[in-house]
């Protein structure tokens, strides 16, 4: 604790070049942090689903429908004990400048295979009952100030006109994959509106035990193989980690560009301590006159570039791990769930002292080993 | 017996593809609570004596030893902390730390002793009470004279107690009066606390005040001390 004062001292010599340094810090950390995260919610996301539902596709693609005359089909097949479906909506509120999902759902089956949606039972009562109604999480009401019971409209995108719902339920998500920004209405609604009955984007099947899944799904996709819109069956959490996959490349172009901040920031450090150290090659002769051991000024060196790494390390993590919820972050709707993991903020801390060491060995190695009266001489 | 003994001493140089010999066989006694001036012409080796003694620099060959510390045979780690109890040095050009204050500058050598927080206090504020520089220990190098800045690099030198003080050019880059302040401090620490210094100096004003004047040219003693405080041989 003694030698605090000549560390903070130090650190204070050019006090807008300490603070520029350990801004750099925080900002890559903050970045590292964010992007890195980006990754980690992804992989939570396709963690999730219920080990008892499976989710049948259109062979050809996700964006092509299904026939809803499938459903009494697959509902038929031994060890289906449940089924629902949903589809896309893309609806747009506003000036679309705050984008949620919202898709068109089967009430009363979604909700019985969702158990994760919750509600008070009369919302839920009354969404079921009331055709044009909709359900929305519960963000929705801190993001646009919206009422129980007001009528909300969406600009439909993929299917036009003004669509305008009753918010009858507010249901809070025991999963944050479920998301929390989410409007759901009724797909009956849907099928008439737009003028094309019969159709359903993907079916939510729910089996019995979970060990049937391969063969249930096989049976499904058997049974609509020749038909004109063959299927893809598969469990839920494969379903969300296809969503991964297409964000696999996004995903790794991340981490890099994470890292490539980080290393950036690193020479920048590197830089400025290496500046520092050699301003002050004339002071560290004097130390060494004094008394001060080579392994004394190292250690100084290393805990003056230590302080700025780490101090910058907990502004970006702690930045980034306190704004994202405070402004319900959720990447426009497609990162359900956004936080800062905790492997996150153990790896930037590991980066961190990764920077400390990469930043402080050099100038305190020449510190320690400085030749004291070659550089007395060249003070003198 | 003598304080510092420097014995059969070598020192050379490699500058480029030339070698230089500063010392070739030097032998010097210093006695406990002497005031040594040494004298001589740029390149004499006064200034490599010093960091010989102070332990900052080896001898080719031959042995210095202070007290009963054998300095040529220490290692960097054993120096240090026997610089750290033993070795008050001044240098022409101040060297004090820019970001620390008087106070500061002065407990440096003390924190590299077990000395209590309240202890390390009482010793800066008797260091500098006795430089003439109490009212101001706050003040940073760039608010003080060269002649304040000089005697705080003296209080530094002697808060730790040291052995011997070693001053290479003190009044170097200083003024008449100011070169006379820091004379008179080092005359009083020599007579009042018996004090053993060594300082290398051009200035005559400077040796006068010295017991002992030796000069070096060449490496090499050429006139005998004007007292019997050192013996060169």
């Amino acid at each position: 604790m003694k030698y605090l004062q000549l560390v903070v001292a130090n650190l204070g010599r050019h006090k807008l070049r300490t603070v520029l340094t350990v801004a750099s810090v925080a900002l890559a950390l903050f970045l590292f942090a964010s992007l890195r995260s980006v990754t980690t919610t992804m992989a939570a996301a396709a963690q999730f689903g219920g080990a008892r539902r499976l989710v049948t596709l259109n062979a050809t693609g996700l964006v092509f429908p299904l026939p809803l005359a499938y459903a009494n089909r697959i509902k038929a097949l031994p060890g289906v004990t449940g089924l629902s479906w949903a589809n896309w909506f893309g609806g747009r509120y506003g000036d679309g400048k705050n984008f949620f999902a919202n898709f068109a759902v089967d009430a009363e089956s979604y909700l019985d295979l969702y158990p994760e949606i919750v509600m008070p039972a009369d919302q839920k009562q009354a969404f079921v009952q009331d055709r044009t109604g909709a359900i929305i999480g519960d963000r929705l009401i801190s993001q646009f100030g919206w009422k129980l019971g007001q009528n909300v409209t969406l600009q439909g995108t993929i299917f036009p006109g003004d669509w305008t719902f009753k918010i009858d339920g507010v249901y809070t998500p025991t999963d944050p994959a479920i998301g929390d920004n989410v409007l759901i209405f009724h797909h009956e609604y849907f099928d008439e509106r737009i003028g094309r009955a019969g159709i359903a984007g993907w079916y939510i099947v729910e089996i019995d035990d979970p060990s049937h899944a391969p063969a249930i799904a096989k049976t499904i996709d058997d049974l609509f193989r020749n038909s004109s819109s063959p299927t893809k069956t598969g469990t839920e959490r494969e379903f969300q980690a296809s969503f991964a996959t297409m964000w696999g490349n996004v995903s790794f172009l991340m981490s890099t560009i994470g890292l490539a901040v980080v290393f950036a920031i690193l020479l920048v450090t590197a830089n400025a301590m290496m500046m520092s150290a050699r301003e002050r090659t004339g002071e560290i002769a004097v130390l060494k006159t004094v008394g001060f051991s080579d392994k004394l000024l190292f250690t100084l060196v290393m805990v003056e570039a230590g302080a700025m790494a780490l101090t910058g390390a907990a502004i970006g993590l702690g930045a980034a791990t306190l704004l994202y919820p405070a402004i319900h972050f959720n990447g426009a709707g497609f990162l359900p769930g956004f936080k800062v993991a905790t492997s996150t903020l153990i790896f930037g801390a590991l980066v961190a002292l990764g920077l400390m060491l990469a930043s402080g060995l050099v100038p305190a190695l020449r510190a320690a080993r400085l030749p004291v009266v070659q550089a007395l001489r060249k003070v003198e | 017996m003598a304080l510092v003994e420097i014995r059969d001493v070598y020192k050379s140089f490699q500058r480029d593809t030339q070698k230089i010999d500063v010392f070739t066989g030097l032998t010097l006694d210093i006695e406990a609570g002497s005031f040594t001036a040494l004298m001589g012409p740029s390149g004499s080796g006064k200034s490599t004596l010093l960091n010989l003694i102070a332990g900052l620099d080896k001898p080719t060959r031959g042995s210095v030893r202070v007290g009963d510390a054998a300095v040529s045979e220490m290692s960097a780690g054993q120096l240090a902390a026997w610089r750290a109890s033993n070795i008050g040095f001044v240098f022409q050009s101040f060297n004090l730390l820019p970001v620390l204050t008087a106070y500061q500058n002065v407990e440096l050598p003390l924190l590299l002793t077990r000395l209590s927080g309240r202890e390390r206090i009482e010793r800066v504020k008797l260091a500098l009470d006795v430089v003439g520089l109490a009212d101001r220990a706050d003040h940073y190098p760039r608010q003080l004279s060269g002649g304040q800045e000089q005697r705080t690099a003296i209080a530094r030198a002697i808060v730790a107690d040291p052995t011997v003080m070693l001053l290479d050019e003190p009044t170097g880059q200083l003024d008449a009066k100011s070169s006379q302040e820091v004379l008179a401090l080092l005359q009083r620490l020599n007579n009042e606390f018996n004090k053993t210094i060594i300082i290398v100096t051009h200035d005559a004003h400077a040796a006068e005040r010295s017991k002992t004047t030796l000069h070096l040219e060449k490496g090499d003693l050429i006139e005998k001390p004007r007292a019997m405080a050192g013996t060169a041989r």
